[in-house]
């Protein structure tokens, strides 16, 4: 048999494709969402609180946030996951029972929060101090400027980074299998290895990958929409009555709004 | 046009110190604005004068003197509740860019005024036609000329209805061209009765809107006095060499 046959039937056998995708649509999907989802929303919130703890004056929060963010960063998410999934594994038992999700949310939630809170911290960072002044300067608490103000500026300002990074996340969720998972709890890498395992033909695993690619490129897309729609906002209205002053610097808002 | 105020009170800063290690920026300033008057601060870059406005909102906090509003010390109320007397207009517009001009505005009246949504809107839409810019109220701030964006940071700290007014340099990042508009919409505001404080250097606006016109240098006012005094007999030679090189 020719190499090209092999490589053919190894990764595009379509019987053994057909074969995998009930279990990866109707298990696999949505524990690797279930995973992700969980994991992403955790890890922007423990993101968020290390952002700010990162740029905070006082050193009792800002080196432990360093700390956090230097051990979780440095170490590799496979070792984070089984370090938390097993060393924590007793805990667990008392707390959920012989599940081994909450641990896996757990650890991917800690894993993702130290790079999610890099890229808060920077986007928080590159929002003008003039803004915190000029908030400051209409009344607003420190905190309620940071809240309303230059908070929502600096997420805008890396939204694709963290967008990078839960595409991160949604493909480190294939790593909880060190865990060990039942049947029913298998994420769409698992069900696709188990697969490969009995037929020894890859193509399960081949479309456990177009799995997270539509999860993964959508994605992307979606949110660099977002960013465009967010940079420009409404298009500016017509000129009307300004004798006294020139019209608008950018006379096309869509056609690229420096910050 | 007149643009009406709430009661205008009147602004003391008294012997007022301030030092950035060991760079002392402030070294005893004192300053008087009258109940409805205009001072403006002319001086060299350098002098201390927008450090001077944001210790009167404490923006920064002096390391001694006091600052007083109807003879009464503001250094031991709450800062924030401060800022809400004591608008203040920026070389930099500091609007907010993410929201639209409309926002720009409601935003502290909602938030700090506590107005509900269609107040809000109102108070705003009142402001920003009283400075011209009714048609702009869904645009956002980028999509602005300069002029029209401090306009519009002019209409978001009087919709606060602040006692004071304190305007740090707020044509110098303008193109000479869109001026002319915030220095109108600036003399008109003294013309209603807004104590002012109006960091600038802007001559011709001293010259003809201000009641007083103090002269900074060093971290300390040299001379103050009626404008015709110091542009027409300034006595201090720092001041006569500055108006030289100025006018």
């Amino acid at each position: 048999m020719d190499p090209l046959s092999t490589l053919w039937e190894t990764f595009f056998d379509w019987d053994s494709m057909r074969a995998a995708l009930p279990e990866m649509l109707t298990v696999g999907l949505p524990n690797t969402l279930i995973l992700a989802v969980s994991a992403a929303l955790l890890g922007s919130v423990l993101g968020m609180l290390l952002a700010i703890a990162g740029i905070s004056r006082t050193r009792w929060l800002r080196w432990p946030a360093r700390v956090y963010t230097d051990v979780f960063r440095g170490l590799p998410a496979a070792a984070t996951i089984l370090l938390i999934g097993v060393g924590l594994a007793p805990l667990g038992m008392q707390v959920w029972g012989p599940n081994p999700y909450p641990l896996g949310i757990l650890a991917l939630s800690l894993i993702a929060a130290a790079y999610i809170g890099e890229i808060f911290r920077s986007g928080i960072q590159s929002v003008e101090a003039a803004q915190l002044e000029g908030a400051r300067a209409l009344g607003f608490s420190w905190g309620e400027a940071m809240r309303l103000v230059i908070i929502p500026q600096g997420i805008r300002r890396v939204l694709p980074a963290w967008v990078n990074q839960l595409i991160a996340l949604i493909k480190d969720s294939s790593l909880v299998y060190f865990l060990g998972l039942v049947a029913s709890q298998r994420e769409l890498f698992r069900i696709g290895q188990d697969y490969a395992a009995t037929t020894g033909n890859e193509s399960a695993l081949l479309l456990a990958g177009l799995f997270y690619l539509t999860l993964t490129v959508p994605l992307t897309h979606v949110v660099n929409w977002i960013d465009r729609r967010l940079r420009h906002g409404r298009p500016a209205t017509a000129p009307v009555g300004d004798s006294d002053d020139l019209d608008p610097v950018l006379p096309d808002p869509r056609g690229g709004t420096p910050r | 046009m007149t643009i009406d105020t709430r009661t205008p009170v009147s602004l003391s800063v008294r012997d007022v110190h301030l030092s950035f290690g060991a760079n002392r920026v402030l070294r005893g300033v004192d300053l008087d604005v009258a109940r409805g008057a205009t001072a403006c601060v002319i001086g060299p870059s350098g002098s201390g004068k927008s450090t001077l406005l944001r210790t009167i909102n404490r923006l920064i906090e002096p390391d001694r003197g006091d600052v007083l509003l109807d003879g009464r010390s503001v250094l031991r109320d709450d800062p924030d509740a401060l800022r809400q007397r004591v608008g203040m207009v920026f070389q930099q517009f500091n609007l907010f860019p993410h929201m639209s001009v409309l926002r720009n505005i409601t935003l502290a009246l909602r938030r700090l005024r506590k107005l509900g949504e269609d107040e809000a809107v109102a108070v705003a839409r009142t402001h920003l036609e009283l400075v011209g810019l009714s048609a702009k109220a869904d645009a956002r701030p980028a999509h602005l000329s300069g002029g029209q964006q401090q306009r519009v940071a002019i209409a978001r700290a009087l919709a606060l209805q602040p006692q004071v007014m304190l305007f740090d340099e707020a044509t110098s990042a303008l193109d000479p061209e869109l001026v002319k508009g915030v220095l109108k919409l600036m003399a008109e505001l003294s013309a209603g009765g807004m104590t002012m404080v109006v960091v600038t250097h802007e001559m011709g606006f001293a010259r003809e809107v201000a009641d007083t016109v103090a002269f900074m240098d060093h971290g300390v006012v040299i001379e103050v006095g009626a404008p015709g005094a110091i542009f027409e007999q300034a006595r201090h030679p720092r001041l006569r060499r500055f108006l030289s090189q100025v006018l």
